[in-house]
């Protein structure tokens, strides 16, 4: 699995490393660094994978138009039928996958996601493109990258390094989806 | 539900909504130029036909393929089955060649049932219609259809049918299209009439539950779907109705019948249709007539139950949603 399940995480012994402001001002400086890189950001495609990535490209999406005065494209991609270890785990719903109206073909695509871990989800998201379009380049933003990784990805932009141990659990939780902005570091519980 | 998908009414409401949400997401694969996902690379499937299909055969087959699985088609015909071979010869030849699925159609009502619970098999077993029983993918996809059309694409997903007045015209009698979509359809929280000749309908119909009519043009004003069954010329050899003429008087739908049901309401036809007869060409071409859609719909609706049955190391259906993180 690319991120923890935190449903076993006790919330007591959960501690907050980022709280909103903190968020906010994280997204900010990504947007600003997706404008210097892209030189202006106009072919921009942002593609947030679901759940909480969906909403984090939304709120860079806003800061992007804010900065550069123009309407960026915003999309959801789901990789779950991408995913490695379906024959692991009980089958999942499905996510929305929405690619925005004009394509991907020639645009500079940039993957968000809140947290970035094993690798696996992102390698899935490569192959899921693959089948969607031919993008000029691809870049990924992540809130929280927590090390770990598995396969040799990295992220273009990252919200917070966030050294943790395997023994370790980052949740983030999301205004839109979770009623506040925080990413909580827990103690994974054994059963 | 279990890993099986042997009626409609093993069903519980959620498994449905579950099912149709994910044909939801399905059919958007449909509509990009790549139409594949690598989801089920690897596993062996068997179309395993003892009667004649085309119509559900490929649409069964495309699905396979959209999800990457490997598909053999067997059909009875020329094979060892017609010198004699029985259920579960074949059932333990396929299973010494690793079979993951069975999706099977057999004119003996039941017969998927016993190859699912006889221990012939380990695989995943599939209705895709056996007899006059059951056709539990038929029905999903009649409800994905009704869906669609009379709650809408995006505003229906994690929505029921509850409200909807469905009436169901024909041979009752033979068709385990009914049978499946009065069980899904009564799930879902739809009112199903049945209407039909009394010669069609089966025996026990009164524990089925719907209503019975035998007039159609008296329940046509409420209904938010008509679905025309197929007559099966082939099975009239009794005395069902005097003749063809006479049942398409009383309950075939020509334009006159169609204008008097309400404007948003929809025509449904589980194909091949007998135009003349049970449906005419004024109706089944009409924009009304959802069809074409509901072959569409079907291809959406098995990769969905491929998926949640064969997607995962145990099936999706019943087991409460896993958090996506």
């Amino acid at each position: 699995m690319d991120k923890q399940d935190t449903s076993d995480m006790g919330a007591s012994d959960a501690r907050p490393v980022l709280e909103g402001p903190d968020i906010a001002r994280v997204l900010t400086r990504i947007a600003h660094e997706i404008v210097e890189r892209a030189k202006g950001a106009d072919d921009v495609v942002l593609l947030g994978i679901p759940t909480r990535g969906v909403h984090l490209a939304q709120r860079l999406a806003a800061k992007l138009e804010e900065i550069t005065d123009r309407k960026i494209p915003v999309g959801s991609l789901d990789i779950t039928m991408y995913r490695d270890d379906l024959r692991m785990h009980p089958p999942r719903a499905l996510a929305r996958t929405e690619i925005p109206g004009d394509g991907l073909d020639g645009r500079l695509v940039v993957l968000v996601d809140d947290v970035l871990f094993s690798g696996r989800t992102i390698r899935a998201a490569l192959d899921a493109l693959n089948d969607i379009g031919r993008p000029r380049a691809v870049q990924l933003a992540v809130l929280v990258d927590r090390g770990h990784r598995e396969l040799p990805i990295r992220a273009d932009y990252v919200g917070k390094n966030l050294p943790t141990s395997l023994r370790e659990t980052v949740k983030v939780q999301l205004a839109e989806e979770d009623g506040r902005d925080t990413v909580l570091l827990g103690v994974k519980q054994t059963q | 539900m279990q890993r099986h998908l042997i009626s409609a009414a093993d069903l519980t409401r959620d498994d449905a909504v579950l099912i149709l949400d994910t044909a939801e997401e399905m059919a958007r694969v449909a509509d990009r130029p790549i139409k594949k996902l690598p989801t089920l690379r690897g596993r062996t499937i068997v179309n395993l036909f003892f009667e004649d299909s085309t119509r559900t055969r490929i649409s069964f087959e495309a699905a396979e393929k959209r999800l990457s699985a490997d598909v053999i088609n067997f059909t009875a015909k020329g094979s060892s089955v017609s010198k004699g071979e029985s259920l579960k010869d074949t059932a333990q030849t396929l299973e010494a060649m690793g079979v993951d699925a069975v999706v099977i159609r057999h004119g003996a009502s039941g017969a998927p049932y016993r190859l699912a619970n006889s221990g012939w098999i380990d695989a995943a077993v599939i209705n895709a219609g056996d007899g006059t029983h059951q056709h539990p993918t038929q029905a999903l996809l009649d409800a994905f259809t009704m869906r669609r059309r009379l709650v809408g694409r995006d505003a229906g997903l994690g929505q029921d049918l509850s409200g909807k007045r469905i009436t169901i015209v024909g041979d009752v009698l033979h068709s385990r299209v009914a049978r499946s979509n009065v069980d899904l359809l009564h799930t879902l929280g739809a009112e199903v009439t049945l209407v039909a000749p009394p010669t069609l309908v089966p025996v026990g119909v009164e524990t089925w539950p719907c209503e019975v009519a035998y007039d159609l043009d008296g329940t046509l004003a409420k209904s938010d779907a008509v679905m025309m069954l197929r007559v099966q010329r082939e099975r009239m050899n009794a005395a069902f109705f005097p003749t063809e003429r006479e049942y398409s008087r009383r309950y075939g739908l020509d334009g006159d019948r169609m204008a008097r049901m309400p404007e948003h309401a929809i025509v449904m036809h589980p194909g091949p249709m007998v135009r003349g007869m049970e449906i005419t060409a004024e109706v089944a071409d009409s924009d009304r007539c959802t069809v074409v859609e509901q072959v569409a719909n079907g291809v959406s609706i098995r990769m969905a139950v491929l998926y949640l049955l064969l997607g995962g190391n145990e099936p999706a259906v019943s087991h409460t949603r896993i958090e996506e993180k």
